[in-house]
Order: C-alpha cells, then sequence, then structure tokens
C-alpha cells in the first residue's frame, strides 16, 4: 500500500507544458529520497483545467497544484511528501479557504457544476494500464451483456436511455443499431469515429488519451448488439498520444481476453483495427470516413443507401463518435433510467464541451444537457479576463454559429441550438469577446471549408468559393448592401443541394452572424469600418494629440514615412501612407496611438 | 486544397527502398492498404515524391493516379520535402481568436517564406495546421516535438534565435 498517490496529466494539454518532464523528476526525486515504496505517481488523463497545467494532485489530502514546473518538484518531495506541509504557493487559489485550508477540487467553481459520466475515467485512472479501468468496473458492461442479455436487450437499453449521437447529428443511438442489426449480411462492421477535425475541440481526444479502454468496450458491446465481429477506430494522425495508448489498450485487451477469439468464453468473436486518418476535415462525414478506411479520396457518397444497409466495403456498418461510446458501459450497468433521469425532455445525459478562446478556465468540462450557457461560461469558465465584454460564443465549429448574448439563458441542449442557428457540434466552445470581429470569424470558418472542401459537389466547392470572395470583400471594405443579401440566398443555396453536412452546414458561421451581428456587417460595408478594429484594411491608427508627447520614436519605426510632426510635438499619421502595419502603436512608450 | 510538386531531385537510398518493400509486402492484399501504407512510406522517405508513389503503385498493384489521388487528398501527405525544423503555428478556433494568425505573419516575416514552404537552405519549413488540442495554451506552434504556447509576435525571434 502507497500513503500517498501523486496525480500529473499525461494529456495532450499539459504534456505540451512539459508534464512528462515533470513526472520523471517526479520519480527520481522520490527514489532520492527513499519513497518510492511509499509514493505511487501515476501519469493520468486529462484533468480538465487545461489553462492551468501542467497539473498535479496530490492524495491523500487532495491538494490541487497548478502550472507546476520542473523546478518545483524537489520543493514538493521535501515539503509536502517529506514532511507533510503542502506547498501553498502552487495551489490552485480557488481551492484555499478563507481560513488557509485545502477543500476538495470538486468544490470549486469549475467542477462544482459538472457531472462526469464520459470522463469519469479522465484524470482518474493511468489510462495504460488495463487494470486500473478494470477496477473502476472496465469490463463488466461487456461480461453482463455477453452472459446475460441477448443482443435485443442490449439495444433496447441503449434505446430506452435516449442516448443521441455526440458527433454533431444527434441521431439516437439505439436506432442507428436498431437499424443495422435487423440487415443480415455475411459481415458486418463496427466503426469509432474518432477523427475530432473541428478547430478547437479535444473532447474526444481527451477521452481516448485518458480512457481508451471504454472505447473498445462499449464497441465490442455495440458489435455484440449488431452482430459485427471486426471494428475499426479511424483516429487522427495529429494525436500522436491518443493512437499510441490505443495500440496499447488493444495490446492489453487482447492480453486479457477481452478482444479476439471466444470472449469470456461465450464463443463471441471481435477484433478492432486502428486507422490513421491523414488531416481531411471531411472524413468525419460518415460515408467519407469509410472510403477513407477503404483506402481511397476521402469523399462523401450520397445517401440512401445509409451505412447501416451499405457501409464499410459494402456491409451493414454502425458509426458511433468516441463520446457515445464513452456513454455506453456505464447505460448498460447503471441502466437506462439512471441515464434518462440526467438532461432535458429530448436530449438525455450529459455532454463534453471543450471550452477555449477568451475565457479564463480553458480546458474540459462535462455539463447535465439543459444547463444554461450562463452557467458554463460564467460559472465553470470563470468569465471573460481582462475585464473586458461578452460578445459571442461559437459552438459547433466550422459547421455551427455564433450564439449572442442575448441567448445567454439558453438550456444547451440540441434542440435549442439548431433552433437559435447553431448547433450542438462535437462539442468545441469557442468564447470571443469585444475585440474580436465577427466578420472576420465568419471569413476564418470559410477559410477552412474552402480549404477542406472536397471538391467532389459544386455547391459546396464553388458556393463556399464564393462565399469567401464576398466576405473578403466585406473586410476590405469594398462590400456593398447589396452583397449581403446575395450572401445570404446563396447561403441558403448551398444549405439545400450540398452532398454532405460538410457542406450543408459550411453557411452557418455566416448566417449566424448575419443573423446576430448585422450591425458590424453593415458597419463594414457602410461605414467602412471594422468595430472590432480587427480588419486591416478597415482600421486606422490615431495619435492622441493630448497624450503624444513627441519623442519621434514612431516616426522612426514607420516603414514607409506616414508619420510626421517635429521633436516635443504631437505628431500626425497621414492616412493615405499609412499600411496599417501596427508598428507604431507597438513602440509607442505613452499608448498615445489607438486604432479605430 | 492546392498541393506543390518538388522540384528537387529525388535523391532515395537502396535501404530506404527495402524498407518500403517490406512494408508493402506486409500490408498486401490487406483491405484498404494503401493509406497505412502511404503513412509508413512517408516516415521513410519524409516526404512522398512521385517516385515513392510509383514504387507503392506497384507494390500494391493500384494505379498510380490513384495513388496520387490519395496523396493530394490529405494534408498531411507531403510532396515536397519538410525542413530540418518543421514549424507548425496552430490556426485551429481558440489559437485564432488569441492572435496566432500574428504569429504566423510575424515567423513568416522573419524566415521570408510562406505556409508550406521551405527555406533554400533546408533548416526551416513553415505550415499552418488545424488544431493540435493544446487550446489551454493558446497560441501555440510546435517546433519538430517542441511546444510552445501563451505566445506573442513578439517572442518569434527568441525561440527561431534557438534553431538558427
Amino acid at each position: 500500500m502507497y500513503r500517498s498517490q501523486v496525480l500529473i496529466c499525461g494529456g495532450t494539454g499539459c504534456t505540451s507544458s512539459q508534464s512528462l518532464k515533470i513526472i520523471e523528476a517526479m520519480e527520481q526525486e522520490i527514489k532520492a529520497v527513499g519513497l518510492e515504496n511509499d509514493v505511487n505517481v501515476v501519469k493520468t488523463g486529462c484533468f480538465g483545467l487545461c489553462a492551468l497545467g501542467p497539473i498535479m494532485i496530490v492524495y491523500p489530502e487532495g491538494c490541487f497544484y497548478s502550472r507546476v514546473t520542473v523546478d518545483d518538484v524537489k520543493e514538493i518531495v521535501d515539503e509536502h511528501l517529506l514532511k507533510g506541509r503542502i506547498v501553498k504557493r502552487l495551489l490552485y487559489d480557488e481551492t484555499v479557504t478563507d481560513t488557509n485550508d485545502v477543500k476538495s477540487l470538486n468544490e470549486t467553481a469549475f467542477y462544482r457544476k459538472q457531472k462526469r459520466v464520459a470522463l469519469r475515467n479522465c484524470g482518474v485512472i493511468n489510462p495504460e494500464i488495463i487494470d486500473e479501468y478494470i477496477a473502476m468496473d472496465g469490463y463488466q458492461a461487456l461480461g453482463k451483456v455477453l452472459t446475460e442479455m441477448q443482443p435485443a436487450d442490449v439495444i433496447q437499453i441503449i434505446k430506452d436511455s435516449g442516448l443521441r449521437g455526440r458527433g454533431g447529428g444527434g441521431f439516437p443511438t439505439g436506432v442507428k443499431w436498431m437499424l443495422a442489426a435487423g440487415n443480415q449480411a455475411d459481415q458486418k462492421y463496427v466503426c469509432c469515429n474518432a477523427d475530432e477535425g473541428d478547430p478547437g475541440a479535444f473532447m474526444d481526444r481527451s477521452i481516448l488519451e485518458g480512457d481508451p479502454h471504454v472505447v473498445l468496450e462499449a464497441m465490442a458491446i455495440a458489435g455484440y448488439a449488431i452482430g459485427a465481429s471486426q471494428g475499426y477506430i479511424y483516429v487522427r494522425a495529429e494525436y500522436p498520444i491518443a493512437v499510441q495508448r490505443l495500440k496499447i489498450a488493444i495490446d492489453q485487451a487482447h492480453e486479457y481476453g477481452l478482444l479476439g477469439n471466444d470472449i469470456f468464453g461465450t464463443g463471441f468473436h471481435f477484433d478492432i483495427e486502428l486507422r490513421l486518418g491523414a488531416g481531411a476535415f471531411v472524413c468525419g462525414e460518415e460515408t467519407a470516413l469509410m472510403t477513407s478506411i477503404e483506402g481511397h479520396r476521402g469523399e462523401p457518397r450520397p445517401r440512401p443507401p445509409y451505412p447501416a444497409v451499405k457501409g464499410l466495403f459494402g456491409k451493414p456498418t454502425i458509426l458511433n463518435n468516441v463520446e457515445t461510446y464513452a456513454n455506453i458501459p456505464q447505460i448498460i450497468l447503471k441502466g437506462a433510467d439512471w441515464f434518462a433521469s440526467m438532461g432535458t425532455e429530448k436530449s438525455k445525459g450529459t455532454k463534453v464541451f471543450a471550452l477555449g478562446g477568451k475565457i479564463k478556465h480553458t480546458g474540459l468540462v462535462e455539463i447535465p444537457m439543459g444547463t444554461t450557457l450562463r452557467e458554463v461560461i460564467e460559472e465553470i469558465g470563470g468569465g471573460i479576463p481582462n475585464g473586458k465584454k461578452f460578445k459571442a460564443a461559437q459552438t459547433g465549429g466550422p459547421s455551427g454559429g455564433c450564439i449572442p448574448a442575448e441567448h445567454f439563458d439558453i438550456p444547451i441542449d440540441y434542440d435549442n441550438l439548431i433552433s437559435i442557428g447553431s448547433m450542438m457540434g462535437s462539442g468545441g466552445l469557442i468564447v470571443m469577446d469585444e475585440d474580436t470581429c465577427m466578420v472576420d470569424i465568419a471569413k476564418f470558418f470559410l477559410e477552412f471549408t474552402v480549404d477542406e472542401s472536397c471538391g467532389k459537389c459544386t455547391p459546396c466547392r464553388v458556393g463556399t468559393k464564393r462565399l469567401l470572395e464576398m466576405l473578403d470583400k466585406i473586410t476590405q471594405g469594398k462590400g456593398t448592401m447589396a452583397d449581403l443579401d446575395k450572401m445570404e440566398q446563396l447561403c441558403y443555396y448551398i444549405k439545400d443541394n450540398a452532398l454532405c453536412g460538410l457542406g450543408q452546414t459550411a453557411p452557418n458561421p455566416v448566417l449566424s452572424t448575419l443573423r446576430y451581428f448585422r450591425h458590424e456587417y453593415e458597419a463594414h460595408v457602410k461605414d467602412k469600418t471594422c468595430p472590432a478594429g480587427v480588419c486591416k484594411k478597415l482600421t486606422k491608427y490615431f495619435i492622441d494629440p493630448d497624450t503624444c508627447k513627441g519623442c519621434t520614436l514612431c516616426a522612426r519605426q514607420c516603414p514607409v514615412g506616414a508619420i510626421e510632426g517635429s521633436v516635443k510635438q504631437p505628431h500626425v499619421i497621414n492616412q493615405d501612407k499609412c499600411i496599417k502595419c501596427g508598428a507604431c502603436a507597438t513602440a509607442c512608450k505613452f499608448q498615445a496611438i489607438s486604432k479605430r | 486544397m492546392k498541393k506543390r510538386k518538388s522540384s528537387l531531385p529525388f535523391s532515395g537510398t537502396p535501404e530506404q527502398e527495402r524498407e518500403l518493400a517490406a512494408v508493402i509486402q506486409q500490408h498486401k492484399g490487406e483491405k484498404g492498404a494503401l493509406m497505412p501504407v502511404m503513412q509508413q512510406a512517408q516516415e521513410i522517405y519524409g516526404y512522398l515524391p512521385i517516385e515513392v508513389q510509383q514504387m507503392i503503385a506497384r507494390g500494391l498493384d493500384i494505379p498510380v493516379e490513384e495513388v496520387y489521388g490519395v496523396s493530394t487528398f490529405y494534408s498531411q501527405f507531403a510532396l515536397t520535402p519538410k525542413g530540418e525544423y518543421k514549424i507548425s503555428v496552430c490556426l485551429g478556433t481558440a489559437c485564432y481568436v488569441k492572435g496566432a494568425q500574428a504569429v504566423l505573419d510575424k515567423i513568416s516575416e522573419k524566415l521570408g517564406i510562406g505556409p508550406d514552404e521551405c527555406t533554400p537552405d533546408g533548416r526551416f519549413s513553415l505550415e499552418a495546421c488545424r488544431c493540435i488540442g493544446a487550446c489551454g495554451l493558446a497560441p501555440v506552434m510546435t517546433i519538430n516535438d517542441e511546444v510552445y504556447g501563451r505566445l506573442v509576435a513578439d517572442d518569434v525571434e527568441d525561440i527561431l534565435q534557438k534553431y538558427i
């Protein structure tokens, strides 16, 4: 028995700030003081509060050390582990009470309103050791399914739970399974979509990194339910840690007889292969993903036939996303009613969001469906930093839309988000403040879709390109009011006619910003200004004559000689010459130069 | 997606060719073998010049235009060699709203190359990538396996200095 457990995050966020070196240093230091039999160092998955990484939690006290560096390790060992004195300066301030005691992480604003179902093992177990997963009831659901239940019962439980696909569309998972189970074939496939291409979203990656076995177990359950013996996980190659841990997990599951032949002695056979993506966003679309696994250009194909009839290699196939699978084993163990007791009428359970952008607590949060955006941003997320004002929250990535402050109190679920012109998407939630230009953001997403459009259908290939050109024109100050109407029409045309989900949702960022931030578009078109000061062509730099000391520094920095004025006299920028590089504003020691 | 073809002459070694042949042998006959083979070929050669694509096509008995079609479709397959130091600036949404574009522009300016280009001495190559998932550190860039986070444009010069 160890008397202390030191949990250190080994997820991508924390390893990017050197948590692996901290783990190494910790192990060395512990050995150096002879505590290796008393203290156990555990490399876990993501704790969620990525903004404070690298994170270390020391049990039994439950001390949450944030932004730890390699240099802090010795102090933690000497003070905390040897002498039992908590290193207060490293504690996350919200875990310290007024009386200077340490309080549980679950009482902090970030964790209090969260409910961890899909993420329950992330940051708790070592994902590279199967025994730790088994100790958390891992593979019990698979055992129960194989030994006590008929495939039809499994599908019924999933249907009753109300679980809907967490990858974006929100299709009922149980129905999907039922359709595939009803089709007879010599071979069927179970696929896992781990091609999380939505920029700024990292829920699936964190689950794969922190709890890879849950996905394997759920896929095997799905295989039993629909009558498939082969699974494929299609994972982004950009996630090397997730790929590595999946490989380890598959090997260990084989070794324990939990994958392969005759699982639990029931005669059920199931195997899983990994397939790596190669950087194509469209491959997150189900038919494109299957074409890609088959080894071709990842172009989508028309539906029907749906994958449940004719999917991978022409056989009946189900495809679910990582987070969807992460819910399955617990639904089997705890029952459909337990799962359906969380969430709203039509959206059951919880949803994981990756909070990012202009928010204090960047990280991973899991909330019951129906939590309001206000709770997520202000309470869990800690609000907007630097005293700035909230402008919009973007959900659904390039397929979603921007939610303005007026909808702050809307309960988050699939149908509500669609009704306000956004969508759940896979779970990216990017917060934007007053410094973000909404036209520029729409342009950013359109650049993404133009780049990622596979080119197969014309509405998407040409339509998104034309949209981008119009947006570009507007950000350059050359747009007309007629362009806005034309743009809106084109958006609806693309939505109605594109072949796959990528094209059908590509106009959403434009439509939702037009809907809620039309005044910003109009400012670009009519007044030729960018209210947020982002669009370079429309930004003008001004020198405040009262603050300017006439030090001449800006005039010397200006690469085009656009600043005039004599020593100790206020300077002036010649707007005709100015190329808006901002060098003057950076150089000014008196903050006399502002942009408008 | 636009792809640039390499103008440098191909300089593969017999060892690399043997390694590739072994990979092809291992996957031959497997369903959907093309992409795993191409991924490993890129690991062996660092990129996928047309000569390598031809070897794969012959080895797997797939038309070369199909191999070329796949190599140009996916952004991770490189048709041009990468620099000794591969710089990737994340332009995912979280990084973008926190000023990643300015960081990318600064690197471009300092190295005199745009995204998807390599410096003439082969030392640096630059690319804009989509979300590496370290959103807590936004904006982020990577140089080979080293991650640099919470960047501002003014950090660029000092960081590049380490590699020059």
